[in-house]
């Protein structure tokens, strides 16, 4: 089993660690299969992600996949970052190992998570 | 890149004096052992000369040995067949939960074919407790096996003190002691086992080679079938260039075995001291003591053990998580679990383990890049608050 080079940037070189401070959505799920965890906040106004950071425990997919999803919607509307599928971020990862597929699962409910939470809150 | 291999439990490079002995064998000495004709008898001797070697590395005899394709197969000739050439005095078997795969599964088999097993569990410190073992024993009780040290947590097991118990009782006892061999003493007839599987490869030797003692008059069934080799125990044309090696890595092992252990706890303890020191949060595993001299585990709470390996590859330290058999699979060891570890902290485990070459200064590169990666990935952690 291998990590593709943009797995291993986004493991190494992880962008958005942490929480958003005034945070307005958080989303935490656990893996099933794993055990691992993830967290993503997010900061939405207006509709569109303004700020959104992640704390992943988790193999380094899981911490690569929650990098690149936090890049991909940043400053997106909801929809659009609710159509965000686990496939799109593994594709822009170049790919990962089939073990490794579920990996992806953990970021794209993450932040479907905390955009729900944030639409609970101000429903 | 400075390269660190810390992960000999998994296995070893092969040594070169093991080296030449095998090259003649798989050049022009070929000749099959079965074979009445010079060539034949060449590497006849051969195998019988390493038999010996490997005998007297665990105080056997040569004719006890039963050479195999490796820990595994030894493992599952031991268990399957001591079970189903005893059947007909009883179909229990008593075995712990932090076994080798080779053991576990054969038993999960076993228990397919209308065995019961019985799977013992073990203290904090992953040892099998003496006297569960007795209150477990049935009239039923056909075998026992439980490995000598275990090869995620280097816990060494008080298998001799279960070994007076199997003789009294009369029942069967197995070891798989591939991870002690050549490491601590190993003596059959101290340990009072009727079966003990070895391999090569974690002592210097070549892969593909292992081997089964089998102590006399012990009833054995064999799992292949086809020929007259190892006493029609296992069947099937000699491995000789591997068994020439196992036999002389075997010698070797035994001559070096006290120095090299001491030489390896000091490097363990200055290695384990050192972690405790630098990483706050910091599980051992395994008992402090009753393990294995070149043996480190710990658990580093709140990652991610492939995210520990991964970061530590990176900078050129080679180790494991769990065993190498299960980094490839998503669940935490079942030895930690057995150990009571929760899941998530069982899920950070790392395995560092000594040999040969390693010196000081590997276990001092690894006492400086490992904090800050553990730093790094705890920063990442939701469960770190
Ligand atoms: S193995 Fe658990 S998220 Fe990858």
């Amino acid at each position: 089993m291998s990590y593709s080079d943009k797995v291993m940037d986004h493991f190494m070189n992880p962008r958005n660690v942490g929480e958003v401070e005034n945070a307005n959505g958080i989303g935490q799920v656990g893996n099933p299969l794993c055990g691992d965890v993830m967290r993503i906040s997010v900061r939405i106004e207006n509709d569109v992600i303004k700020d959104i950071k992640f704390k992943t425990f988790g193999c380094a997919a899981a911490i690569a996949t929650s990098s690149m999803i936090t890049e991909m919607v940043k400053g997106k509307a909801l929809e659009e970052a609710l159509r965000v599928s686990n496939r799109a971020v593994a594709q822009a990862l170049d790919g990962l190992p089939a073990q490794k597929m579920h990996c992806s699962n953990l970021a794209a409910e993450a932040l479907k998570k905390a955009i729900q939470d944030y639409l609970a809150r101000h429903s | 890149m400075r390269r660190v291999y810390l992960d000999h439990s998994a296995t070893t490079p092969i040594r070169p004096e093991v080296l030449e002995a095998m090259l003649p064998y798989l050049r022009e000495r070929y000749g099959n052992p079965s074979s009445l004709h010079h060539w034949g008898q060449e590497a006849k001797k051969a195998v019988e000369q390493a038999r010996e070697a490997v005998a007297a590395l665990i105080s056997a005899r040569p004719e006890e040995i039963v050479f195999t394709s490796g820990g595994t197969e030894a493992d599952n000739l031991a268990v399957i067949g001591a079970a189903y050439a005893n059947a007909a005095k009883g179909r229990h078997i008593i075995t712990s939960s932090i076994e080798h795969h080779a053991v576990l599964d054969s038993m999960q088999y076993l228990e397919r074919q209308g065995f019961k097993v019985t799977f013992l569990p073990v203290t904090a410190e992953g040892l099998v407790q003496v006297d569960e073992v007795g209150a477990a024993i049935t009239p039923e009780t056909i075998l026992i096996s439980i490995m000598h040290a275990n090869n995620e947590v280097g816990t060494v097991q008080p298998v001799a003190l279960i070994g007076q118990l199997a003789k009294e009782k009369g029942i069967i006892l197995h070891s798989d002691a591939v991870q002690s061999a050549g490491k601590i003493p190993v003596d059959v007839d101290e340990l009072g086992v009727d079966l003990l599987t070895l391999s090569a490869h974690k002592i210097y030797g070549p892969k593909g080679v292992g081997a089964l003692y089998v102590r006399k008059g012990t009833r054995l069934d064999p799992i292949f079938h086809g020929g007259a080799q190892e006493r029609k125990r296992r069947p099937g044309t000699e491995n000789t260039p591997g068994i020439v090696g196992f036999g002389r890595a075997a010698a070797l092992a035994k001559q070096e075995m006290a120095t090299e252990a001491r030489r390896l706890a000091a490097l363990r303890d200055r290695l384990l001291d050192g972690l405790i020191k630098r990483i706050p949060d910091l599980v051992i595993t395994g008992h402090r003591e009753k393990r294995l001299p070149n043996h480190a585990s710990v658990c580093v709470k709140y990652v991610e053990g492939e995210s520990l390996l991964l970061s530590l590859d990176l900078q050129g330290v080679a180790a494991s998580s769990g065993s190498a058999c299960t980094s490839g699979s998503l669940e935490p060891s079942h030895v930690l679990l057995a150990m009571g570890l929760p899941h998530e902290v069982a899920q950070g485990s790392l395995r560092l383990t000594l040999g040969r070459e390693n010196k000081e200064a590997d276990v001092d590169y690894v006492l400086e890049i490992l904090p800050p990666i553990v730093e790094r990935l705890r920063a990442m952690s939701p469960l770190r608050c």
